[in-house]
Order: C-alpha cells, then structure tokens, then sequence
C-alpha cells in the first residue's frame, strides 16, 4: 500500500430505515492527510454517513474500506482499534464524569485488556495515561476544568474537551460532527487553526461534516455534497460554490449570508 | 464494647458489605434486585462448608463468594440482555428462584434454618468490611471505574470508545454477587444461623435503599447509605414504635433534597480539590454550579 492510496472508501454503501431510504449509493474516497467536507440540506444523512463509518448501524449494500480493509463487519467497539474516531454532532460527554476522566476514557483504546482497565489511572498522581491526559487538556487549554464535572461547563468548553477526548485515541480518521456548530466567530477561527495543526502534525486525516462553508472552505480540500442520501455533487470547494445543482439544493439559501457573516 | 454497641457495629458492618454488593452493578447502570440471593448462596454455601468440610469460617467465606459469583456469571448473560424494570424484575425472580431452592433443599435445613457451627467476632467482620471499602475505592481508581461510570452514563458512546460495555456490566454484576455472598458469609458465621427467609425481597429493597440514599455515583455513597440506614433507627430509638416513623420521613425528605444521593463525585472531587491545591481554585467555578443543578 502506498501513502497515496485513500485512506477511506465508501463504496456503493446504502442503508435504509425500514422503507426510508437514508443512503443510496453513496461512494467517495478521502486522500491520506485530507480534509473532506460532508455537507448538505438537513436530513440529507451527513450524521447517518458517520454512523456507518463507526458502525452505530450496519450497512445494508456496499462496502466501507479503511486503508484497503473492509471494516464495515467489525463491531462497531472495535473500529477505534482500528484508527476511526469521532465527536457527536450534539455533546455526549460523560454527565458523571470530570473532563479529565472523560479524556481518559478517550485513553481506552490504546490501554485495553486487564493491564490496561487496571491501570490506576486516579491512584497514582504520576501515572503517565493520566499526565498524558492532563497535557493533552492543558494543550487545547482547558487545564482547569480538569476536575470540573462536564454537565456544568459553558457549551463551547465542553465541545473542546470532546474533541481533545477524540484525539486521545490517537486516530488515523477522525469524524468530526459539526465541529463550529454554536461556536462564535473568534472560536471557529482558534477551532479551525488548531484542527489545522493537530491534524496536520499528527498525519489525522480529517472527514467533517458542517453547515459553515467558510469554515469548510478554509480547511477542506474536497467536498462531498449530499441531498436524500445520495451524492449530488464532489469536488474542491470552489467547484462546490460554483455547482447549480448543490446551488439549488443547499448553497443558494445559505451560502450568501455566511459569507458575509465572516466578512464583517 | 457493651453487647449491644457490638450488636450494631455488626450489623453496620455486614450491611456496608452488602452495599457495596448492590454498589458495583448501580455504578455500571444496572439494578440488581436479587441482591439477597447472592447473599444467600455465599451464606449457605460458607456455612455449608464450615459445618461440613472441616475448613475455618475465615476460608469458608470467601469460597462461598465464590459460589455466589460463579452463579452470577452463568445467570448474567441472559439477565443482563434485559433492561430498566425489567432487569428489576429478573433479578428479583432470581433471588426469589435462590431463596425458594433454598427452602427445599434439606441438606441445609429447608425452611426449618440451618444452625452454622463455627463463630466469627466483630473484629473479623470490621477487617472484612474494611478490605471490601479498600478493594471497590482501589477498583475505582483505576481505569475500570471510570469505564464503569462510562457504560452507566452512556452505553453507545463508551462502545465507540473502545469499552466492551457487556463485559463491564458482567463484571459489575459479578463482582457486585461476590460481595453480597461475603456479607451473607459473615452474617451466617456472627449469628450461627441462617434461614431462607431473611434473604428475601425486603433485603435486597434495603440494600438497594442504602445505595440510592448514600449515592450512586462515589465509592463512599454505599458507605454512608448503610451508616444512616443502620445507625438513625438506633438514634431515634428512644420514641420507642414511632423511629421507623420517622425513619422514613427523613428518608423521603433526603430524598426530595437530594435525590443524586448523599454523596456525588464532583462533590468529593471538590473536597479533594480544596486539599490537594489550597489557593489555586478555578475549577470552583465549574464545579459550584453543581449545588443549584
């Protein structure tokens, strides 16, 4: 395999709920080191995509290919093992847990078995998962609400900490689900910068979905536009702006004020 | 100590056991109901052996344990597959189906109770008692009670984590059962006699009880469950048939001012906080939210 094959392929994946059908033969590859948007109308099924992808539902056709392996009969436990991690287009923090322990759970795949689920990690103040976690929260600048319970942090702290718990598994694909959804200006800009970076320095590669198509401009190389679970259009962000097809379908309400939101 | 300081500091110490017993499987999310079952098998099997096998009471209690997690393990993976109130009412069953073997079986007595020869002191069962709060504190320290706090907050999110969520539930439930069998061990060998009929439903509602009193979410929560839940029916023991009177009110009052429980994480979490880094104090922000949540 050579460092130019995808990293991931959808091919001809559908999947329907009972008599709906919320993906059609949907096929896309994303290049190694990428980033890729998935955007589309609501309902279009972008979170539906990630589900399948993570293995939340089985597919019903087609094949979901990570560096050349089908992964779409691994158990959906199992695919972080394999590199795929995600956040969650609305929070899902652990209610009952501090931001830390949330990171640490982010640990959970690289420390498994029963060496791993013994590891003291809240017994030792030195243990090397927990300080590994703690740098991780003090990076993305969250060092003190370490001991801070998640149900009581401001919105956009949580989704931070979500995404450094992400990161903590160390993934080859990380999903992002609406990542700027509810951030203001300056933290989409300081979100978008650090995406940028970690990715960049870690060699994440990087499959979005989002409603901010400045955000998506600025940070993807491909597009993959989605309308009733089929793909209407796939290409460079300009050539996505550009298309009538997705004008018509999502663009054309949308992109207008958007883009003046971020010129102002 | 008078006979009847020991008396209770007995019972304290059996029913902090057993706590902890309904503890593991609550953490993890699911409610055992049959908590007394499992109790029974570690009593009567640790008193079977005792009588019979010629070991000492201090072996005999942990293989009864034994006996209790090993019939958990082969009963967890059908009854775990339910949930919420049915999960309830399939542990419930189990600990009836436990108890009515029980009153059939004749080589432990059946319904007439079966007289335990051996005798433990109070001292062994405080050391026992004492190793159980030090074995679950030290289990949730580690990354096994952070996963099973994972697995009760939510299930999906922890299997894309990585966790084996069935394998945390079977052994919460297990664990949780092995418990419970050694409080029953304990109970069979202070009181030289066990019968069917004490392990029933109204034990295990109490056990449970001590739990969601005490709090679900912190290792000290059973602890402080089964101190109240055992200790203020003794403190308001002088308005003689009116304690349990206000036994439950001050239950239910606690409860509707608190129904997290006694005891939470973010509150020990502050509570260490306010030790460990005197000064440095930010996370008081985040974390004082929690009272008016």
């Amino acid at each position: 395999m050579t460092n130019s094959d995808p990293i991931l392929t959808l091919d001809g994946v559908a999947k329907n709920f009972g008599g709906l059908r919320v993906v059609e033969d949907l096929s896309f590859s994303v290049r190694r080191g990428s980033c890729t948007g998935l955007i589309g109308p609501n309902g279009a099924g972008k979170t539906t995509v990630f589900n399948l992808i993570t293995g939340v539902y089985p597919i019903d056709a087609g094949r979901i290919l990570l560096d050349g392996v089908d992964v779409s009969r691994i158990p959906s436990r199992r695919r972080i093992h394999h590199g795929i991690a995600r956040n969650f287009q609305n929070i899902r923090l652990m209610p009952h847990l501090s931001a830390l322990e949330n990171v640490l759970v982010g640990q959970h795949c690289r420390n498994s078995g029963l060496r791993g689920v013994l590891q003291p990690v809240n017994l030792v103040p030195g243990n090397r998962w927990r300080e590994a976690a703690r740098a991780a929260l003090a990076d993305a600048g969250l060092a003190h609400y370490e001991r801070a319970t998640v149900r009581n942090l401001p919105y956009g702290v949580q989704k931070r900490i979500e995404l450094v718990r992400a990161l903590m598994a160390k993934p080859r694909l990380l999903l992002l689900d609406e990542p700027a959804a509810g951030l203001n200006p300056a933290e989409t800009d300081a979100l978008r910068e650090r995406l940028a970076a970690t990715c960049g320095a870690h060699g994440i590669t990087l499959l979005l979905v989002e409603h901010d198509m400045h955000f998506v401009g600025a940070l993807c190389e491909q597009v993959v536009v989605l309308n009733f679970g089929r793909k209407i259009a796939q290409g460079t962000p300009g050539q996505i702006r550009e298309d009538a097809l997705v004008r018509e379908a999502y663009l054309g309400l949308e992109a207008a004020p958007a883009e003046q939101r971020h010129a102002s | 100590m008078s006979g009847y300081v020991e008396g209770v500091l007995v019972l304290l110490a059996i029913n902090i056991v057993f706590a902890y017993g309904a503890f593991l499987p609550i953490a993890a999310g699911q409610l055992n109901l049959g908590v007394a079952g499992f109790a029974a098998i570690g009593g009567y099997v640790s008193a079977y052996l005792s009588n019979n096998a010629a070991i000492s009471a201090l072996a005999a209690i942990p293989l009864g344990a034994l006996a209790a997690a090993i019939v958990a393990l082969a009963v967890a993976v059908p009854v775990l597959r339910t949930r919420g109130i049915y999960l309830a009412l399939a542990t419930f069953a189990l600990g009836e189906i436990v108890r009515a073997s029980i009153l059939n079986l004749e080589v432990v007595g059946g319904a007439a109770g079966y007289p335990v020869a051996a005798f433990i002191r109070f001292p062994v069962i405080a050391a026992f008692a004492g190793g159980v709060v030090v074995f679950v504190a030290l289990l949730f320290a580690t990354r096994f009670g952070i996963a099973i706090t994972a697995v009760h907050d939510d299930e999906r999110v922890a299997d894309l984590m990585g966790l084996n969520v069935r394998a945390f539930q079977v052994a919460a439930f297990v664990l949780g059962s092995a418990l419970a069998g050694i409080g029953g061990g304990l109970y069979a060998h202070h009181f030289n006699y066990v019968e069917a009929q004490y392990f029933g439903i109204s034990l295990s509602i109490s056990i449970v009880l001590y739990v969601l009193f005490g709090g679900t979410q912190s290792v000290l929560g059973p602890l402080f469950g089964a101190g109240v839940f055992t200790l203020l029916p003794e403190v308001l023991r002088g308005s003689a048939q009116w304690r349990y009177v206000l036994f439950a009110a001050v239950v239910i009052v606690v409860m509707m001012v608190r129904p997290q429980g006694l005891i939470t994480g973010a509150q020990v979490r502050r509570l260490l906080g306010l030790v460990r880094d005197r000064g440095r104090s930010p996370l008081r922000d985040g974390d004082s939210k929690e009272q008016t949540a």
